[in-house]
């Protein structure tokens, strides 16, 4: 049975209006094409590398860009667009952010109001104890203030603030910067818990082998654009991928040999026409600097003119 | 040159807990030593404490037998740091930048892969991939006798961590520079390293 | 017409503003004789066009008074501020490179010269050195570095701990350059920017101890004394006398407030801000 689509951003565009020393004014295009389903139930990771803009879709589907930024193309959030007086309704309830820092805790409120937002009532307080008891936080920590806790335990109260308002959506991004592996597993395993229980999980990530470990399915960012969107079990061998960024990944892992290819990923400022990764491409030709679709392929997508069987 | 850590302890502050407790490492200028770590130690407080960043409470930094603080102006042990954004200043191009350093080879900056376009860049118009590169040419001075790589390519995307990479084990390969490197990733520290420690199954 | 920028019009904001505060200065300047002339020919005058701020009891054009008093205000608001300004400068350098104890002490006279009202500690300053130009100039400067100092010894602080400054000792840069090359261009356009924010406070206090008796002397065109001798008449249906000169003086603090946070915008490199 298909599942319910929660999240389904189409040509999501993000820009903003810049001055440069003296009186210069651009327009950067941080994000230029950018495509994003999220089911029922499922975890999708968007992979792309740091500083590369993709911290603004989370921003982007709950509101919070800052004023010179510009939004294009559509999101729709349960069928219908997310408009800005949606999102203000919707996030903090339905869709909730997993920030990436303990900064986002106010350092002067106790971690069990904080995270009931003030309800009192004992449902509230209730279901609190019952998320706190599964993730092996003992119920003292309520009292504690954010300061308090160690690294371990506040990843995991910010978990928690995720559970708390029966989430549709979670957002979470670059959750675990500097946590050590086996704190990551644990982390991406909650997410995972939350998945199960059939909510949307949508995951913001540098980091390519842990995104292969517990997502779904793959979206892979580059330079503004998704160039692929991947089930995990394409990324085992890579003549099941379908963009040639994808498999120059896939080639540059140290266990799957630690080629690279020439050139690097380029800043928005310089941007070339038509396809982003075209000048570091074996296949590129006249027609990749033109508009590039975004077609279906072997049940994933891909942004790219080459038909399936011609990346051999 | 030898480069060596002796017995060193260090944690910040009396009341916060022991981050480095006795340890001990020796580092060859002919070697390249991966570090894998288990959760809790201070890996990148090590190579602060090895790079001359930090004082440990306990214990010595040696190079040649000297105590490193003993080598003034530019250090012999250079370290690479996670966040190139947060080791170069904001306000200066990116020429400036690398002028800071040491006399650089030519070759260095073009094994980069680094543009001379960006060179009259700010560092918030390049990207976090373009952005480390600078910073480990800058660590590769003219004086540079030991390398420590203190998770440089985490944030980066898989090809230019590749690319990054094979260039500066070639670099410290053809120098005789030492290499310390630090990475949560067991199979990229195999790739790059000669020698592994993993202090997960020495403690 | 040719569109502007949001960068280029605040650029043009402050230069209008800078330049009507050199017009007050140097016109205020020019007629300082004209300000103290009495004709009581012509004494009591409301607004008209040969007079536009009127003239009070004794015949004196309130206009060419109010210039004067203005121009005033504003030199001893540059010479205050900028006394006060190094003296931030020092201080907050001071407080955060030569240690503890230092910082400390300096930190503590910050806080005591916060906790008293300015205006008390200034009528005390002032009533001290004699009143008068150089009383109301060393109380305007003693009292009003403290904000500033607060802001560049916790810059200095920040500076000190950036990891970008600790990398470049270990490249073998010395105290000296680090200071020179990575500190001074990063502390500088704040410390201008304080500077010119110093300047609005500087004139109010000034104008309120001179209101208040405790600043200039009463011979002297000064906003503060023009300010208080019109009160008396104010009762007697002479309103020009007192609201022209308050609205110019509103209007010159408006003024420096707005060059200051145009010239902030101006400074941040690559800011999004209009």
């Amino acid at each position: 049975m298909e599942k319910k689509i929660i999240l389904e951003i189409e040509n999501l565009s993000v820009s903003f209006q810049q001055y440069d020393r003296g009186f210069g004014r651009t327009d950067l295009d941080v994000i230029r094409d950018l495509n994003v389903t999220v089911h029922e139930g499922e975890m999708v990771a968007v992979v792309g590398s740091s500083g590369s803009g993709k911290s603004l879709l989370a921003h982007a589907i709950l509101g919070i860009l800052p004023y010179n930024g510009a939004l294009g193309g559509t999101i729709l959030y349960e069928g219908e667009e997310l408009t800005q007086k949606r999102k203000e309704e919707l996030r903090g309830n339905e869709i909730v952010l997993v920030p990436q820092s303990i900064a986002f805790l106010d350092p002067l409120m106790k971690i069990g109001p904080q995270i009931r937002k003030g309800k009192q009532d004992p449902a509230s307080r209730e279901k609190l104890n019952q998320i706190f008891e599964g993730y092996h936080l003992k119920q003292e920590v309520q009292n504690l203030y954010p300061f308090e806790l160690s690294g371990g335990m506040n990843r995991r109260v910010l978990v928690s603030t995720a559970m708390m308002g029966n989430p549709r959506l979670v957002i979470a991004d670059e959750p675990t910067p500097g946590l050590h592996m086996s704190m990551v597993r644990r982390v991406m395993s909650h997410f995972r818990e939350l998945a199960d229980g059939g909510a949307g999980v949508l995951l913001i990530t540098h980091d390519l082998e842990q995104a292969l470990e517990v997502a779904d399915r793959v979206v892979v960012f580059y330079a503004g654009t998704t160039v692929e969107d991947a089930d995990v079990k394409d990324f085992a061998r890579e003549e099941t991928l379908r963009h040639p960024y994808s498999r120059a990944l896939w080639r540059a892992l140290p266990q799957n040999g630690f080629q690279f290819i020439g050139g690097t990923q380029p800043y928005v400022k310089d941007l070339p026409e038509g396809c982003p990764f075209g000048p570091r491409c074996d296949h590129f030709c006249e027609k990749c600097k033109g508009e590039i679709p975004y077609r279906e392929i072997r049940g994933g997508r891909v942004r790219c003119i080459l038909e399936d069987g011609e990346l051999e | 040159m030898i480069l060596e850590a002796k017995h060193i302890s260090f944690r910040y502050g009396a009341d916060s807990r022991q981050i480095l407790d006795d340890f001990s490492l020796r580092l060859t200028q002919e070697e390249r030593v991966g570090l894998i770590a288990p959760s809790g130690f201070g890996k990148t407080t090590f190579c602060k404490i090895l790079a001359g960043y930090e004082r440990p409470d306990q214990g010595e930094v040696l190079l040649n037998d000297q105590p490193l603080s003993a080598y003034k102006g530019y250090c012999p042990v250079q370290m690479i740091w996670q966040h190139p954004e947060q080791v170069v200043n904001p306000r200066l191009r990116m020429r400036e930048v690398l002028a800071e350093g040491d006399r650089l080879e030519q070759s260095v900056i073009e094994g980069l892969g680094i543009e001379p376009d960006w060179l009259n860049r700010y560092p918030a118009e390049l990207s976090g991939g373009e952005l480390q590169r600078f910073c480990i040419a800058r660590a590769l001075g003219e004086r540079t006798q030991f390398i420590l790589a203190d998770e440089i390519s985490t944030m980066l995307d898989l090809i230019t961590q590749s690319q990054i990479w094979s260039f500066l084990v070639e670099e410290v390969q053809k120098r005789g520079i030492g290499l310390l490197a630090v990475s949560h990733s067991t199979p990229l520290l195999w790739q790059v390293c000669t020698r592994v420690e993993d202090l997960g199954k020495k403690m | 017409m040719r569109r502007f920028n949001g960068r280029q019009r605040t650029a043009l904001l402050f230069g209008l503003a800078v330049l009507f505060l050199i017009l007050i200065t140097l016109l205020g300047q020019l007629y300082a004789e004209e300000a103290m002339a009495t004709d009581f020919s012509r004494k009591d005058r409301a607004p008209c066009l040969a007079y536009l701020f009127g003239t009070d009891w004794m015949g004196r054009d309130m206009f060419v008074r109010t210039l004067t008093g203005l121009s005033m205000s504003i030199r001893i608001g540059l010479l205050a501020a900028g006394v006060s300004a190094l003296l931030a400068l020092l201080l907050g350098i001071v407080s955060a490179t030569m240690g503890r104890a230092v910082d400390a002490v300096v930190t503590w006279v910050i806080d005591l010269v916060m906790g008293i009202p300015h205006i008390l500690l200034l009528i005390l300053i002032s009533y001290a050195c004699g009143k008068g130009f150089r009383g109301v100039v060393i109380g305007v400067s003693l009292t009003h570095w403290t904000s500033l100092a607060r802001l560049i010894r916790g810059e200095v602080l920040q500076l000190k701990e950036a990891e970008y400054i600790k990398v470049a000792g270990k490249l073998g840069l010395s105290p000296w350059q680090i200071a020179s090359k990575h500190m001074v261009p990063h502390l500088f356009p704040q410390f201008l920017v304080g500077l010119i924010l110093l300047f609005p406070h500087a004139i109010l206090h000034e104008a309120s101890i001179t209101f208040l008796g405790f600043g200039l002397s009463p011979e002297q065109p000064a906003i503060g004394v023009i300010l208080s001798e019109s009160m008396q008449y104010l009762a007697m249906g002479k309103w020009w006398l007192a609201l022209f000169p308050g609205l110019l003086l509103v209007l010159t603090v408006v003024l420096f407030d707005v060059a200051g946070e145009s010239l902030r915008k101006l400074l941040s490199p690559g800011s999004a801000q209009v």
